[in-house]
């Protein structure tokens, strides 16, 4: 069966163009050509003497080497190669004939040029299947007209159209310049999901051999002649603001070209953006060189004026404290009567949960190449909005849309930090400045103190049992600065006849954004491992205490706004039990369980802890993982591991804190990363194999393993873990209780 | 400013710069060379890791000034044209990379363990590699990747 799908783009996005035209439309992009000596491009295909743009997503060779451009930002999510695999899949083309080429920013051609929220695969899925399908299409219909057959009698295989009757055959290649010329399609047919041939079977990294010869990449990497260094100085604390510079020193010395304030603040900053506008003006330097550039850095001298209050870490850790114990004026979910459940019941469970503020520490720093002229602006760099930094940009220069260009280049981790593209605004100012081409570096300690932290948070839990140890009363009551962490309606809502849930906000002039999982990142954590304390006082088995609940789910759902599939939630959560021999017990190995639904996606996780030295050390992570279809299944384990490392780490290790807004880690040394010898011996991780479009997979695995993590560590050691991160002992926030 | 004379990747390289000034920028904004990674500045991620006699060191630590006459080898240097290094290929058959950013000064500071000891241990791997940071946690795979590498040596 054929899923017959209507093509839903306008016809804009797909700019055919004639034969003549050659690949023209391409040329203006590909500024690796410039930055990679020409020798050290090696491709493993023929290079075609002539392109044929099909449509924004395909360009095909006359040798039928195909080139598929993959339209989101690359952040380390793979999805530079799943993009291309899906289209290619449509296409009907052997993958070793396809080149990979990441997509400049172009909002007329492509939908969501954003990398966020797990979305790339998610939202693109249709578009870039039909961009395949539209494409072999036309092909077909190329030869159906230079054979003058009818379409229907005609197969396509691995990059040929195919005549069997007759049997005549064509590379795509041969039929490229007529297909270009051709209508696109109104309707197509799309493969039925058991035909995939390159959908489901692990492909490499189409930059891997790149990365492992070390070549530039990145939008650090990024040079051309004539481009001058910029660095900056943002204020050192939130709250205060450059007054006098004194530059007399720095301005002299060797490679220094110039030094002056900007303001980079847009007036109608999306509001997304309000906040991590944390710091609009700062302090540029201009020079030659990057050592030179950051030795005038340390040698201006500014003044700086307070405009609002310096927050401490045990300010925030005071007033979130309090907020818990403040009834909201409205629940953000309540179902059935938490309180006459509370007063009847024989056991009630209650705790508190809480963790600090992160930084993202995306291992390239914040940068970007910017050259505005009176004609034009270009930047070219990491960014995960790269539509976002093009209109804030052309509003801050004062330039038509059309004037202003964005390129992405590889981005060395993202993990949200890049959704906030102010660095990119701040190129562009000093380069309208500055005169030349500029690439802005931030320095480890310029992007660690900048902000946009994945926000504090806290959160209280009660649970109440009945004789009989059934739980009949949950409330939860969140606090954060920046907004509360607890989403209303995702589980335990649905499964407990009486419901609370509450939020409170702390507003805070330390910035925040969103970090790899917001919320969820938090919440994940804190419910999986209060419900592990509600199981034992109930005196069950976590698992089965769980699986209790989303029977219930199942069966009689509690409201009917429930965010999440039952069905799915317990499937995962037994799956991963059987996988790990939950139940099982091994001398020396302490179990944790956890499972947890975000971006679409459900997720259930065992954490295997053994003590080494008096340390607990995790041995081992079990993950089950229902996403729908997966599209290239090694490198979805490797963002899996890598979400589960993600959170260990920063539950075990990491945290900011303040003083008086000054953030006190301001690099590796002070802010703690999880390292080989911390993370896990091994992972295992089992996806669930149900045929469902794809879901979110970059950021679901985080959230339950910090659950799992500490439910472990609990039975390791005897003690709960409340506070992250777990390995500061006696503390709250990040801050040790006094 | 001064001129010095470097050898990198088995070429003589003169730039004029600072004493001071660490490898990883002499490497970065003179010659061009951008596999060696900009992390901390402070020898805390290793993303800046070279060879220097064969040994792993921190570029972004090593004044020019104390380079002259020693050699040093980039990632940019490992493969012999076509033929990758063991190490390079070991990473390609895991996929160990997602970002990639770290993974330059991963893979030399593998260089330079295997170099010394081509058939470490698991508490040897994970000492030599623990001064490294991947902050997309691919801790799992590198150290697999090391460990295929040291089997091909």
């Amino acid at each position: 069966m054929e899923d017959i799908i209507k093509t839903n783009y306008n016809r804009r996005s797909f700019l055919k163009v004639s034969a003549a035209a050659g690949g023209g439309l391409m040329l203006g992009f590909n500024w690796l050509a410039g930055c990679v000596p020409a020798a050290k491009e090696k491709t493993s295909v023929a290079i075609p003497d002539e392109w044929y743009d099909i449509n924004a997503f395909l360009k095909i060779g006359n040798n039928g080497v195909v080139t598929i451009f993959s339209p989101n930002p690359e952040i380390g999510q793979n999805v530079k190669t799943a993009m291309p695999m899906i289209v290619a899949e449509e296409l009907d083309v052997d993958w070793s004939q396809v080149v990979v080429e990441q997509a400049p920013l172009d909002a007329a051609k492509y939908r969501r040029q954003v990398a966020g929220g797990s979305q790339s695969i998610r939202q693109g899925w249709q578009s870039l299947r039909m961009a395949g399908a539209t494409a072999r299409r036309m092909l077909m219909e190329a030869a159906a007209q230079k054979w003058q057959v009818p379409v229907e009698e005609l197969t396509t295989q691995a990059g040929s159209v195919i005549h069997e009757t007759s049997g005549r055959q064509a590379g795509y290649g041969e039929l490229a310049d007529l297909a270009a010329t051709l209508e696109v399609p109104a309707e197509v047919a799309l493969k039925d999901p058991k035909d995939f041939s390159i959908i489901g079977h692990s492909t490499k990294n189409v930059d891997g051999p790149k990365i492992v010869r070390g070549e530039p990449l990145y939008g650090l990497d990024y040079y051309e002649e004539g481009m001058l260094t910029a660095m900056i100085i943002h204020p050192p604390a939130f709250g205060i603001r450059p007054g006098k510079v004194d530059d007399s020193a720095a301005r002299n010395m060797p490679g220094i070209k110039d030094i002056f304030v900007i303001n980079s603040k847009p007036a109608s900053a999306p509001d997304q953006w309000q906040k991590t506008f944390a710091f609009p003006e700062m302090v540029a330097i201009v020079g030659d060189s990057t050592w030179q550039v950051m030795q005038a850095k340390r040698a201006v001298r500014v003044e700086w004026e307070r405009v609002s209050p310096g927050i401490s870490t045990s300010d925030y850790r005071n007033d979130l404290t309090a907020l818990l114990e403040v009834e909201p004026a409205k629940p953000a979910r309540l179902d059935g009567n938490p309180e006459q459940a509370f007063a009847r019941a024989a056991k009630v469970v209650e705790s508190s949960y809480s963790a600090p503020y992160l930084a993202h520490n995306t291992l390239e720093p914040m940068n970007f190449f910017a050259r505005v002229t009176p004609d034009k602006a270009e930047l070219i760099g990491p960014v995960q909005t790269p539509e976002r930094l093009w209109k804030t940009t052309a509003e801050v220069l004062d330039m038509p849309l059309e004037k202003v260009s964005v390129q992405m280049t590889r981005q060395g981790g993202g993990f949200g930090r890049r959704l906030y593209g102010h660095f990119g605004v701040e190129a562009a100012v000093i380069a309208q400045r500055t005169g030349k081409p500029i690439k802005l570096i931030y320095s480890r300690e310029d992007d660690m103190t900048y902000g946009t932290y994945r926000p504090a948070y806290k959160v209280k839990y009660r649970a109440a049992l009945d004789a009989n140890n059934r739980l009949i009363g949950f409330h939860v009551r969140g606090a954060g600065t920046h907004g509360s962490p607890v989403f209303a309606n995702r589980f335990p809502a649905g499964a407990v006849d009486n419901y609370l849930a509450e939020n409170h906000n702390l507003d805070s002039n330390i910035s925040t954004g969103a970090w790899r999982a917001p919320r969820s990142n938090f919440i994940a954590g804190a419910e999986q491992a209060f419900l592990d304390e509600v199981a034992e006082a109930a005196g069950q088995d976590p698992v089965a205490f769980r699986l209790t609940l989303f029977e219930r789910a199942i069966n009689n759902p509690v409201g009917s706004d429930n965010d999440y599939d039952a069905q799915r939630y317990a499937g995962v959560i037994r799956l991963v039990a059987e996988k790990a021999g939950w139940g099982k017990e091994t001398p020396g190995v302490y179990r944790g369980f956890a499972a947890y639904y975000c971006h679409n996606s459900y997720v259930a996780e065992i954490v295997d802890v053994v003590m080494k030295n008096a340390q607990p050390q995790v041995q081992k992570v079990w993950c089950a993982i229902d996403c729908g279809i997966v599209v290239n299944p090694d490198a979805a384990r490797n963002q899996v591991e890598g979400g589960i490392v993600d959170g260990i780490g920063h539950a075990m290790f990491s945290a900011m804190t303040f003083i008086e807004g000054e953030p006190l880690q301001k690099n590796f040394d002070t802010y703690r990363m999880i390292r080989m010898k911390e993370a896990p011996r091994e992972i295992e991780v089992f996806f669930v194999d149900n045929g469902i479009d794809p879901t979110g997979l970059g950021e679901p695995a985080l959230p339950p393993v910090q659950g799992a993590l500490a439910n472990a560590l609990y039975r390791a050691t005897g003690r709960r873990y409340y506070h992250q991160p777990f390995m500061m002992p006696n503390s709250e926030l990040g801050m040790a209780l006094s | 400013m001064s001129v010095f004379k470097l050898k990198v990747n088995n070429e003589i390289k003169e730039v004029n710069v600072a004493p001071d000034t660490p490898v990883l920028w002499v490497l970065r904004d003179h010659l061009q060379l951008y596999g060696a990674k900009y992390g901390c500045g402070i020898g805390q991620c290793g993303a800046c890791t070279v060879l220097v006699d064969g040994v792993g060191t921190r570029s972004c630590m090593l004044p020019v000034s104390a380079a002259e006459g020693r050699d040093i080898t980039t990632i940019e240097g490992l493969a012999e044209g076509d033929k990758l290094h063991p190490v390079q290929e070991a990473w390609l058959e895991h996929d160990v990379s997602q970002c990639g950013y770290c993974q330059s000064g991963q893979i030399m500071t593998a260089v330079g363990l295997l170099s010394k000891n081509p058939q470490p241990t698991d508490e040897e791997i994970e000492a030599a590699m623990n001064g490294h940071i991947c902050r997309c946690g691919t801790y799992v795979r590198i150290r697999k990747a090391v460990k295929t590498a040291s089997q091909k040596l």
